[in-house]
């Protein structure tokens, strides 16, 4: 039942995503006013076949490739569509979707078959660690958007290429404050995430830090950048494209890590 | 009866010939009059700006009748060749004629496409009109019309949107760096009609405060008291340029003002906020160099010109658009006019009472107690044909009367409207 609902949930972000981009150049508002309601009733779905999953095997489902990866694309598309309630950006859909629908996508080529939970990953830690550290992923990944969409306007504006994107894009000021908010709410959630994490491994392993464990030293890695990130922003004064461009990296390599490595290798 | 338009404008004729007939007070009230005055010409309105001329006329007969009156006309009074009026004017019949009109109104047909002046000249033209009575009921819908389909395309399009001025692109630059312009600081160095102008778009749109540099200090100062503004001397602007967000430059200076080296330090001393230079000056007053710097945009008036272009093609996609209104407009002007066509309204008036006269007799025959012999039945019809034919001839033969005398539009349309006879069709 999960992997059907995950299916239309991936017929309807492909759908949605399509239109996103096509109204980057076709500009009509019913265009884009349409990809956002495909894209909530794709969010409803999305949103249904986490609960199915979770209630067919009984637990939280972000124990495997899979689950993660659609868990993941779950909460971007939720910060996305929060974010959407206070700032009506329809160009940040045209980021953000296509990222959900790259993580779906290549959840469709893991294995999907529910098994019997792991020992070590039977603990309340578990769902709270990834709960907290996806969420502030996924704060994240929003705030890389507006970061990638601050590099685009900042190019246009200095090399002077007046082109259609110009005028999608909104001003350079609120592309970085609305980039900086999600980081100043999406790092402590990521902090909690990590701390989560290491009390789930000292209740299942006996020690706070696996240093063989090469997610545990990605994520401490991926914690002091953005830490540098902040301290460069509110101390050393770094403004525009050094802070967005750093934004951007951090969060590709939290991509990278998040696909290659894994606590839970099949 | 015909809509005409008949005029030239500044892509058919040039300024030379143009000028010939700008009509404006005495000569275009003294036009207005003798159009008024033609015995084919019903109604007439004239439209002149520096850029076209243009006669909306209704008339009995059609343009090839009128057009070599007009053509005499103003080769008496105006001294323009038939030669010349022959190349470059353009006639417009019906429908097309409604569209220009829409199309003019709506600044599609303008130099600077959605430019609003055109809106209010056409407005001062249907009050000169109306003024000298040379309007009646078909110009008066008309233009009335024209004025709401401006108005549609203006908000339902972009057409109005995004600026077409060298000062006003600053501004909306500015806008696209800054955001919300009330915390930001601007300075205005040196004097010029462009910067000046830029300033004031500033003002108006929020910043926060102005300061204005200029060779002497009382230059300085007159003009910073106009923007509520503080007059400082020229040579401190480098001082100030950790404050300042935005800076104008247009200043008679023949080398640099300010150098790279003076913004890296500002920069540095504003911890890299972002810095917005507007160079307007020719010779320039900052040294091109300073755009490599991070986080410091640098225009100068080359590059305010390209975003200008930039504009005018946004605008011009929207023409697609703001098309489909007229079209959709012209339709419905069109509609109103064929109502007002006499002989189907007295057809479907006679028609509505006979269908009503049927009904009715129908329903009393059979109501009445006893059957009815051929010959009563014969005279109940008569009757309630009379009834009919008596209620309708004063109606009717009103209408034909009002033809006489021009009333018919509005007769008509109230005859629609009370007997409910519907739009006509076809």
């Amino acid at each position: 039942m999960n992997v059907y609902l995950f299916y239309l949930t991936l017929l309807f972000y492909t759908v949605a995503t399509i239109g996103y981009l096509a109204h980057l150049v076709w500009v009509k508002k019913p265009l884009w006013v349409t990809s956002r309601v495909i894209l909530i009733i794709g969010f409803v779905c999305h949103t249904a076949s986490i609960v199915a999953r979770h209630v067919e095997a009984g637990y939280t489902p972000v124990t495997n490739r899979f689950e993660s990866l659609i868990v993941f694309s779950w909460l971007l598309v939720a910060v996305y569509l929060a974010v959407q309630i206070r700032h009506t950006l329809p160009v940040l859909g045209a980021f953000v979707t296509p990222l959900a629908l790259g993580l779906l996508l290549m959840a469709s080529f893991r294995a999907k078959e529910i098994l019997p939970l792991d020992g070590q990953l039977d603990s309340h830690w578990l769902p709270a660690h990834v709960w907290f550290a996806f969420l502030g992923d996924g704060l994240l990944g929003v705030s890389a958007c507006f970061a990638a969409m601050y590099l685009l306007q900042e190019k246009i504006l200095k090399k002077k290429k007046i082109g259609p994107l110009y005028y999608r894009l909104p001003s350079l000021d609120v592309l970085d404050r609305l980039s900086y908010r999600c980081i100043t709410i999406g790092f402590p959630l990521l902090t909690v995430g990590i701390l989560t994490g290491s009390i789930w491994l000292k209740t299942t392993q006996g020690g706070y830090l696996d240093w063989q464990d090469g997610r545990q030293t990605a994520s401490l890695l991926i914690w002091f950048l953005y830490a540098g990130l902040l301290h460069g922003r509110l101390i050393a004064g770094w403004r525009g494209r050094r802070i967005a461009w750093m934004n951007v990296i951090g969060f590709l390599v939290i991509l990278v890590t998040f696909l290659q490595l894994s606590h839970f290798q099949k | 009866m015909e809509i005409l338009c008949i005029g030239l404008n500044h892509e058919t004729a040039p300024v030379a010939v143009r000028e010939r007939l700008a009509l404006t007070g005495d000569s275009l009230q003294e036009t207005l009059q003798w159009l008024n005055g033609q015995p084919g010409i019903q109604e007439a309105l004239v439209l002149s700006t520096c850029n076209r001329v243009e006669l909306y006329l209704v008339t009995e007969q059609g343009v090839g009748q009128v057009d070599p009156i007009i053509r005499q006309y103003f080769a008496d009074r105006f001294g323009l060749g038939e030669e010349d009026w022959g190349r470059f004017h353009y006639q417009y019949g019906y429908h097309q004629a409604v569209a220009h009109l829409f199309r003019v109104t709506s600044g599609m047909d303008s130099m600077v496409i959605g430019e609003p002046q055109i809106t209010g000249q056409v407005k001062e033209a249907y009050r000169q009109a109306v003024h000298l009575k040379a309007v009646g009921t078909i110009l008066n819908r008309l233009f009335h019309k024209c004025f709401h389909v401006s108005k549609r395309v203006r908000t339902e399009t972009e057409l109005a949107a995004r600026a077409v001025s060298v000062s006003y692109v600053a501004v909306e630059l500015a806008k696209k760096i800054f955001g919300d312009l009330s915390e930001r600081q601007a300075l205005l160095a040196g004097a010029g009609e462009m910067a000046e102008l830029a300033a004031r778009h500033l003002v108006t749109n929020g910043i926060g405060g102005i300061l204005v540099a200029s060779r002497t200090l009382e230059n300085a100062e007159r003009i910073a008291s106009s923007f509520q503004g503080e007059a400082i001397p020229l040579d401190s602007i480098a001082v100030s340029l950790a404050e300042i967000d935005i800076l104008l430059c247009s200043t008679a200076a023949p080398d640099y003002i300010l150098r790279a080296d003076q913004i890296r330090e500002a920069m540095r001393t504003r911890k890299h906020k972002p810095v917005f230079i507007i160079d307007i000056a020719v010779p320039r007053n900052i040294d091109p160099e300073v755009n490599t710097i991070d986080n410091v945009y640098l225009y100068d008036i080359d590059d305010l010109q390209t975003v200008l272009q930039a504009n005018m093609e946004e605008r011009k996609k929207e023409l697609k658009r703001a098309e489909s209104i007229v079209q959709d407009e012209v339709r419905a002007f069109l509609a109103w006019i064929s109502s007002l066509d006499l002989v189907p309204t007295i057809v479907s008036l006679r028609e509505r009472a006979e269908q009503i006269r049927v009904r009715e007799l129908e329903k009393a025959v059979s109501l009445l107690e006893t059957s009815v012999s051929e010959k009563d039945k014969k005279a109940i019809e008569a009757m309630s044909q009379a009834i009919v034919n008596k209620i309708l001839h004063g109606p009717v033969s009103t209408l034909k009367k009002a033809e006489e005398k021009g009333d018919t539009p509005g007769l008509v349309e109230a005859v629609r409207k009370l007997f409910s006879l519907g739009p006509k069709k076809g």
